[in-house]
């Protein structure tokens, strides 16, 4: 198995005023392929951690390798290539650009690869497909319901074919039976290989994911992957 | 692999931008749009009018005029007969025409209007050459011939044809002119170097004498100078003129007026240009502030395209771009409305439509220029937002 994300001895303090520890001497490996739940009470430090992971923070200590490269030393826009390529976001709140067409905004998933916009959109409606949405094509995300609009964050997400999905209580807005479709989806990536990290207050949510990490005040404190 | 944008999305993500928010852009466009209208039609209608000051400037230079000064009572005393061949044989001097007044003569349509409504039309005898040494022009018919010595026609300058009423000759026209009618042969053109001849009634020398009992010599000689020697001519012209008495003479240059109605438009235009300026200047703070707005009310989108590998950059080129074509777009109906204005005004003031280049580019330029400014700031905010800030605020 090949390393995807690895995490060693990162932490997090914000700066004055705050100046709150939010992760402390954090050592992470996910393998490729893995899905894995982040999971602990508000203020443990697990969207700090998904952000960093994201590449969307810099640590304040030790360092972030995905797919075994550090980008510790990396330039703002490098980090934005990584994003671009290798990273696949979904937000509770979605984020969707409402004004727009359900395909296009699946398409700007692939924006920023400055892929010409016939692909985009060739490879938007399968990924649309592929949530199970070909039909709502049309539509505008503005439209649509809370579970069709995570799906649709979904496709925009790994219609890139990013290798690490990253998603930030994907199931936070929505009532349980389509939190489960939703979880389904995401667990389903992994036969695709992609590998999967999410945050989630939901047991239900992280007992789908092959592994559990549980944060507590910014540390590690158990990891099913350890037999902790 | 470098995460990049292509030059067409960033325009169409612009576009897409203002479209998603079209009656706040419409309202951002339509100051600019405001502010370029001002600017574009004070460029035409002053541009053009002052071209033709300017023009005439050219032409009008060398042309002096003499004039004998009033006396005590308000009477104008005639030079003497000898000036206008005595300025004739000045070397430099090119050409010399004269003109006389008939005093106590009046001009009125016909003989049915009251003799006291006299509208302030002046007789004047006038020599052949007069048009020919003013540069004027006949806008009808003709001028004052060798037989308009002898009968009782008359020429109109352009403020008196219009007073009178008289707008073409196509038919006999006759205007009653102290006690008997004259027909009327011809009519001219406005005159801007000697204005007093716009509001005259020009007769013959020998009319105003036979009928009239004009004697003397003329009461203003104009001349036409070689432009290289106009101050040397100029400055003997009073002794030439009327060597006994040369205090009682005035010399003028027509062109003088000229100058000054060039400065003082060019005062008028610099005055709305810098009130089109504020105009845009408002307009422009305007954009910003609800750039400004947009960036705020945008985090979250801003963020969204961090994470999906949007450089700073990218993000920053978004935003500018909105504002500098929401500018281009007020600028482009500005344009527009300020050529309509120019045409407008032109027509009303019975001028040629004639719009310079310089107006709409300029316009369109400065439409891009305070698009493109008001768009920095807001960009750079846009730009600056650390992405996991940007993503948590809802």
């Amino acid at each position: 198995m090949t390393t995807a994300l690895e995490l060693c001895g990162v932490g997090k303090v914000y700066p004055p005023p705050t100046a709150v520890t939010a992760l402390a001497d954090i050592d992470l490996v996910v393998e490729a392929g893995e899905t894995v739940a982040i999971t602990g009470a508000s203020g443990a430090g697990k969207s700090t951690l998904l952000s960093i992971l994201g590449t969307l923070e810099r640590p304040s200590s030790g360092t972030l390798r995905i797919d075994g490269v550090d980008t510790s030393a990396m330039s703002d826009p490098q980090l934005s290539a990584v994003r671009a390529t290798s990273l696949g976001f979904v937000f509770q709140q979605f984020f969707l650009l409402d004004h727009l067409s359900v395909l296009d905004n699946v398409a700007t998933g692939l924006l920023y690869r400055g892929v010409q916009a016939a692909t985009r959109r060739a490879r938007a409606a399968a990924a649309l497909r592929q949530v199970g949405l070909g039909e709502r094509i049309g539509h505008r995300a503005g439209q649509l319901s809370g579970g069709e609009r995570q799906r649709v964050a979904i496709a925009r997400a790994v219609v890139g074919r990013p290798a690490v999905l990253l998603a930030d209580e994907p199931t936070g807005n929505l009532d349980t039976a389509t939190g489960a479709e939703i979880t389904g989806l995401l667990a389903g990536l992994a036969d695709e290989r992609t590998t999967v990290v999410l945050i989630t207050h939901n047991a239900d949510v992280a007992a789908a994911m092959g592994r559990q990490v549980h944060l507590r005040d910014g540390r590690i404190v158990a990891d099913s992957r350890d037999g902790v | 692999m470098a995460s990049r944008l292509r030059v067409s999305d960033a325009v169409s993500l612009a576009t897409v931008g203002l479209r998603a928010r079209r009656i706040r852009a419409t309202l951002s466009a339509l100051g600019i749009a405001i502010a370029i209208a001002a600017v574009v039609s004070v460029l035409g209608i002053a541009e053009s009018s002052k071209a033709d000051l300017l023009d005439q400037l050219g032409e009008q230079g060398n042309l002096l005029t003499v004039a004998s000064a009033q006396t005590v009572n308000g009477r104008a005393r005639p030079l003497p007969e000898t000036a206008e061949p005595m300025i004739a044989r000045i070397p430099p001097v090119r050409s010399v025409t004269a003109v006389g007044f008939v005093e106590d003569v009046t001009v009125r349509r016909s003989a049915a209007i009251p003799a006291v409504k006299t509208s302030g039309i002046s007789v004047l005898a006038a020599r052949p050459s007069l048009v020919d040494t003013l540069s004027g022009r006949v806008l009808r018919g003709r001028f004052l011939d060798a037989t308009a010595e002898r009968y009782p026609v008359t020429v109109l300058g352009y403020e008196a044809a219009r007073v009178l009423g008289i707008a073409d000759l196509a038919d006999p026209t006759q205007v009653f002119v102290g006690g008997r009618y004259f027909t009327v042969v011809g009519v001219l053109a406005p005159i801007a170097v000697a204005p007093e001849l716009d509001m005259a009634a020009l007769i013959s020398f020998g009319v105003a004498s036979d009928v009239f009992g004009r004697t003397g010599g003329p009461n203003r000689i104009y001349l036409r100078a070689d432009p290289d020697h106009v101050v040397a001519v100029a400055s003997v012209l009073s002794a030439t003129a009327s060597p006994a008495r040369d205090g009682d003479v005035e010399v003028r240059r027509p062109s003088d007026l000229l100058v000054a109605r060039i400065a003082a438009k060019g005062a008028f235009v610099g005055l709305f240009l810098s009130l089109g300026g504020i105009a845009l200047l408002i307009a422009a703070v305007g954009i910003a502030n609800i750039m400004v707005i947009s960036v705020l009310e945008r985090r979250g989108e801003i963020g969204l395209r961090r994470a999906l590998g949007a450089r700073r950059r990218h993000v920053a080129l978004q935003f500018l771009l909105e504002s500098t074509l929401l500018a281009a777009a007020g600028g482009t109906l500005g344009i527009v409305l300020g050529v309509v204005a120019t045409a407008v005004a032109a027509r009303l003031a019975g001028n040629p439509v004639e719009v310079p280049l310089t107006a709409p580019v300029a316009g369109l330029g400065a439409a891009l220029l305070a698009g493109t400014l008001a768009g920095m700031y807001p960009a750079t905010r846009a730009a600056r937002l650390p992405p996991a800030d940007a993503l948590r605020t809802l």
